[in-house]
């Protein structure tokens, strides 16, 4: 798909493949203009970071612990994608993970080894610097008491090369909600900023209607978005949806990643939320990757084409084969199987 | 949405559903102007709704209570503007007057657990003359026999 872009703003979103997730490039515009060197002149008094061009990647939905008919290979693709990232030739300066880091266990004991095993899988990555977020499965049954031991906060916002950014929980409190405390916060974390400033909210549930009947949706989605109005160069990285999504809603688009485990039936088409029914053949299909890249650009406006790659099985080269695969998962320790939500 | 009218319950379905019907009102005006309000329970558990589809009549008040059995659960449906947690040991009442018919998804939006994704129900709107049909009827009538209320006037449970 095709969106067209201000060319006059001030971030530029770029994708490049990484295999498995996403990789994103954030590069502030050149052009002179007062607000740019308002945010410019802004950060380096803060922090004495100007803006410069950089790149992260986003993970998202690892749920590790998870393994059922959906996905027989339970972190093989997160694995995979630790993997396909640290053999990128541009390490990204940090990694994103926007929820559902671990599935969850009824069993407080299973549940802490299951955030434990995310971190030793993380803990491969080249790039040691990760930031995450909460997802429901991570946070919702005990208020987020075992993430925040695991992780730290549930939401916080930080500066990295002249872009703000902001990690938003809705998800700890059981309800799909930010809630009107940490709404103050966001509120409070956005004054000191001009109204040019980048942000980039990585959250677990969409923030906007997606699907409400699915439960793609923040009951106080539009008070965060109220708060972010404002603010020129927004952007909004969640996950949850298990699937590819780009929506625009006024200046702020707001891009899904794809999980790590499953992916979930198309809310266009299906009548109801299932996970897509694991094809041998293409064992990773739909966990694949987003390209956004800009492909042309004149005066005034460029175009940014997202694009979707499925992955092939060729990328799973050096692996002996499916069964051998689905074998030696197995025989992993701390695997079950749950319901896939 | 403020209740105008004071009710009282006249019956109750057991574990398909629940209903109870009519209420006292508290002037003729609205006795002429409202039909009366037909009192819906719903009661919420791991990992479903009881009943886990309910019916109602277009243009006639509902008043939905809300009640969990174990822990909080969510209620909503985004249709009818209802977006709710449900709490255990307290009633959650919400009055709703369906303007237009048909199936409207309802679905528990408050993490509960691993089958928390299959928590959902059904609230059917009906027109009126509907609740003459053969399988309303029936449950109507038997509802009446085993209770011995006047007979609810839109319960389908299942």
């Amino acid at each position: 798909m095709r969106q067209r872009m201000d060319r006059r703003s001030f971030l530029r979103i770029a994708g490049t493949s990484i295999g498995i997730g996403v990789l994103y490039e954030f590069a502030p515009f050149l052009e002179r203009r007062s607000e740019a060197d308002e945010v410019n002149s802004y950060f380096k008094r803060v922090n004495g970071e100007a803006p410069a061009s950089f790149t992260f990647a986003q993970f998202s939905d690892t749920h590790v612990g998870f393994q059922g008919p959906p996905d027989p290979l339970g972190t093989r693709a997160f694995e995979s994608a630790v993997a396909l990232l640290n053999k990128s030739p541009q390490q990204p300066d940090f990694v994103l993970v926007t929820g559902d880091l671990t599935h969850n266990a009824d069993d407080r004991g299973v549940h802490a080894q299951r955030m434990q095993r995310f971190k030793k899988i993380a803990g491969g990555l080249k790039t040691r610097a990760l930031r995450t977020v909460p997802g429901e499965n991570d946070a919702a049954l005990d208020g987020g008491v075992l993430y925040r031991e695991h992780f730290g906060e549930t939401h916080y916002s930080f500066d990295h090369k002249g872009v703000h950014f902001i990690a938003l929980d809705n998800v700890s409190q059981g309800s799909p909600k930010v809630g009107a405390e940490q709404l103050a916060w966001l509120k409070a974390d956005l004054a000191r900023f001009p109204r040019t400033v980048p942000i980039i909210v990585f959250t677990h549930r969409p923030l906007f209607d997606l699907k409400p009947e699915w439960e793609w949706f923040t009951r106080d989605g539009h008070a965060v978005m109220n708060a972010l109005a404002p603010y020129e160069n927004v952007t909004v990285l969640y996950g949850h949806i298990h699937r590819h999504d780009v929506h625009q809603g006024g200046n702020v688009r707001h891009y899904a990643a794809r999980s790590l485990i499953f992916a979930f039936s198309d809310p266009a088409t299906a009548e109801s939320k299932q996970p897509l029914a694991f094809n041998k053949e293409e064992p990773f299909a739909e966990l694949g990757i987003r390209l956004v890249g800009e492909s042309s650009a004149n005066d005034e406006t460029a175009e940014l084409e997202v694009r979707d790659v499925v992955l092939a099985k060729a990328e799973f080269s050096g692996l002996s084969g499916m069964q051998q695969m689905i074998k030696g998962n197995n025989s992993m320790s701390g695997s079950s199987s749950d319901d896939a939500d | 949405m403020t209740p105008t009218r004071k009710f009282a319950a006249l019956g109750i379905l057991g574990m398909a559903a629940g209903l109870l019907r009519e209420g006292t009102a508290t002037s003729a005006k609205a006795v002429n102007a409202v039909p009366a309000a037909q009192v819906v329970r719903i009661t919420a558990s791991k990992y479903h709704f009881t009943p886990d589809r309910i019916v109602l009549v277009r243009g006639r008040p509902a008043i939905l209570q809300l009640t969990s059995a174990d822990r909080v659960h969510g209620f909503m449906v985004r249709e009818f503007g209802i977006d709710t947690d449900i709490e255990p040991g307290r009633t959650t009442s919400i009055t709703i007057t369906p303007g237009k018919t048909g199936s409207y998804a309802t679905i528990c939006d408050h993490y509960c657990g691993l089958g928390h994704d299959g928590m959902k129900m059904t609230i059917e709107v009906e027109e009126a003359a509907a609740k003459s049909s053969p399988r309303a009827t029936l449950a109507s009538a038997s509802a009446a026999a085993k209770y011995g209320t006047s007979a609810p006037e839109a319960f389908i449970g299942r």
